[in-house]
């Protein structure tokens, strides 16, 4: 085993004056991590010994749903078991997940620009792990990591090849059963009614894990369990990457041990750039927490979670108080009703009619029953879709009406307390509210 | 030991036909945009024991197939 990395930089490291390593060439990254030791692969229907590393390590996925990856690696292999996949040539396929389909998102693009090595030693380690003979990363199309991804393929010689697919960049061909259905089908539409760790790829128990999972495999791989968890939470230990935009003087991304207190975050990036009406956390399928609450807590899901948030897949974002909060929350309502897959009927009319109600709310007549129509709207597009991307806008809508309640109450007196016009959350590529087929911009 | 049945709507392919709310009013009631809403405000419901005879004639008049009536047992 190598020396592990020093403290808190572990899947960015940094050099002795403190600027990023460039780890993307194979040479670098093995001079700095070492090589990635074999990984022994599954014996009658149990995972390989790294399991219990991982087990040990308490690592959960960072892609949003922080849900524990031993536990994952236990269902899929166990999932091919009891499917007799190995005799019926069935092997479990592995997917490493660099969409990053939130727009206020960049650490698995920033990671991918830095450790590209890093991530494809997860997944390899992970497909020896769970006997899988396919592995794909998926990055959406046009991204800009697409060419250092590529380059930095071209350098190994990995006994699972590592396929690169590219699904069209919509934010819920994200989500994992639809990034199963890509690979498999073409369409980057949710499956409803089957688990990808049982039926994903054409039907075979499938691993989908985000990429900031899979560098983190790649580490545990090397200097274990233990050495994993001597940083970060109880609950959740690790390092994680945490995306801070907004009225912060430093945006970016960090990596940063998990539980630390969020003013620290903050005041890694050189603290608040003008004053802030409130937190966004977790992105467009996150929630949003008052300010001051937000800043006394520190940053693990359950913590979060306790001040009404959702860390998600590390997103925080300051939002400026001199633009309407409620205009931000409506032009991202519609951006996210537009990105519905358009297949469910709560999820494909419930969305634009929140983003109307809004938009009525953001605008100068708004009136109280527009509130209340908002309010009984709510739940009729949770727990109602074939995925949970409208449970995330839900999400985002009703703590928005709760963290800006006194900003409601102005504009239902025909005010509004900003002082600038423009905005602030990004929405690049907004689309129109769907029409047409569903799906049909999904292939 | 008793047998629970339980209603799945697959809401990916429910295509607001409307027959379930019809056969199942108990169950089911029509939503803003005209799709079908359990009572349970979810994708899955229990059916009582004297509904169930309905709830297999729903399940088989939705022409997408989008109904599916599970046994469970207890
Ligand atoms: C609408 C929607 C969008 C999602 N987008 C992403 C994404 O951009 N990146 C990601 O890693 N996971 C995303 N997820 C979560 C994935 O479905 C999946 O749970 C995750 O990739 C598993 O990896 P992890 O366990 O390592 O977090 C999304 C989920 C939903 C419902
Ligand atoms: S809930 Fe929306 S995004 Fe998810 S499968 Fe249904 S239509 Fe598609
Ligand atoms: S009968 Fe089928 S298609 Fe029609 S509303 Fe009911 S579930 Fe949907």
């Amino acid at each position: 085993m190598s020396t592990p990395p020093v403290a808190n930089a572990r899947l960015l490291p940094v050099g002795p004056s403190g600027q990023a390593l460039d780890l993307r060439s194979l040479a670098a990254h093995e001079t700095h991590f070492g090589r990635l030791p074999l990984i022994e692969g599954p014996r009658i229907g149990k995972p390989g010994p790294l399991v219990h590393e991982i087990e040990k390590s308490g690592l959960r996925g960072r892609g949003g749903g922080w849900f524990p990856t031993a536990r994952k690696i236990h269902a899929v292999v166990e999932s091919a078991g009891t499917r007799r996949a190995w005799s019926a040539g069935r092997k479990p396929v592995v997917i490493a997940n660099a969409m990053e389909g939130e727009p206020a998102s960049s650490k698995d693009a920033v990671l991918l620009r830095h450790s590209p090595h890093l991530v494809f030693d997860g997944i390899q380690a992970l497909a020896a792990t769970i006997g899988a003979e396919q592995a794909y990363i998926a990055i959406h199309r046009g991204s800009p990591v697409i060419d250092v991804v590529l380059r930095a393929l071209a350098d190994r010689n990995d006994r699972v090849t590592i396929e690169l697919v590219t699904p069209p960049a919509r934010y819920v061909s994200s989500e994992e059963s639809a990034l199963a259905h890509w690979i498999g089908d073409g369409m980057g539409t949710p499956v409803y009614g089957k688990r990808t760790f049982e039926r994903g790829v054409n039907d075979r128990p499938t691993q989908v894990q985000n990429a900031e999972t899979m560098a983190h495999i790649g580490l545990i791989a090397r200097y274990g369990g233990e050495w994993f968890a001597s940083v970060g939470d109880t609950k959740a230990p690790g390092t994680c990457l945490v995306t801070v935009g907004g009225a912060v003087n430093a945006p970016g991304v960090i990596e940063v041990p998990v539980g630390t207190p969020v003013a620290e975050i903050i005041s890694r990036c050189k603290g608040f750039s003008t004053e802030v009406s409130g937190f966004l956390t977790g992105g467009y399928g996150g929630a949003w927490v008052a300010t001051d609450n937000l800043m006394a807590s520190d940053w693990t899901p359950e913590s979060v979670a306790a001040e009404g948030g959702a860390i998600g897949a590390g997103i925080l974002w300051a939002l400026d108080a001199r633009t309407c909060a409620l205009h931000e929350v409506a032009r991202v309502a519609l951006f996210m009703a537009g990105e519905s897959a358009g297949q469910c009927g709560p999820c494909r009319f419930g969305l634009p009619s929140l983003a109307d109600d809004l938009a009525t709310i953001a605008g100068k007549s708004a009136q109280m029953s527009d509130v209340h129509r908002l309010n009984t709207r709510i739940p009729l597009v949770q727990q109602r879709g074939g995925c949970k991307h409208p449970d995330g806008v839900a999400r985002f809508v009703s703590s928005a009406m709760h963290v800006f309640q006194e900003e409601v109450a102005h504009h239902l007196r025909g005010r509004c307390s900003a002082t600038s016009t423009g905005a602030a959350l990004p929405v690049e590529g907004m689309r129109a509210i769907p029409v047409g087929l569903p799906g049909k911009d999904f292939k | 030991m008793s047998q629970l049945h339980e209603l799945r709507l697959d809401p990916t392919g429910c295509d607001a036909h409307g027959f379930c709310v019809e056969i199942l009013p108990e169950l089911f009631t029509l939503d803003e945009w005209g799709y079908p809403l359990l009572n349970t405000g979810t994708l899955v419901a229990a059916v009582p024991k004297d509904l169930v005879s309905a709830a297999k004639k729903a399940v088989a008049a939705c022409p997408v197939a989008a109904l599916r009536l599970e046994k469970l047992k207890s």
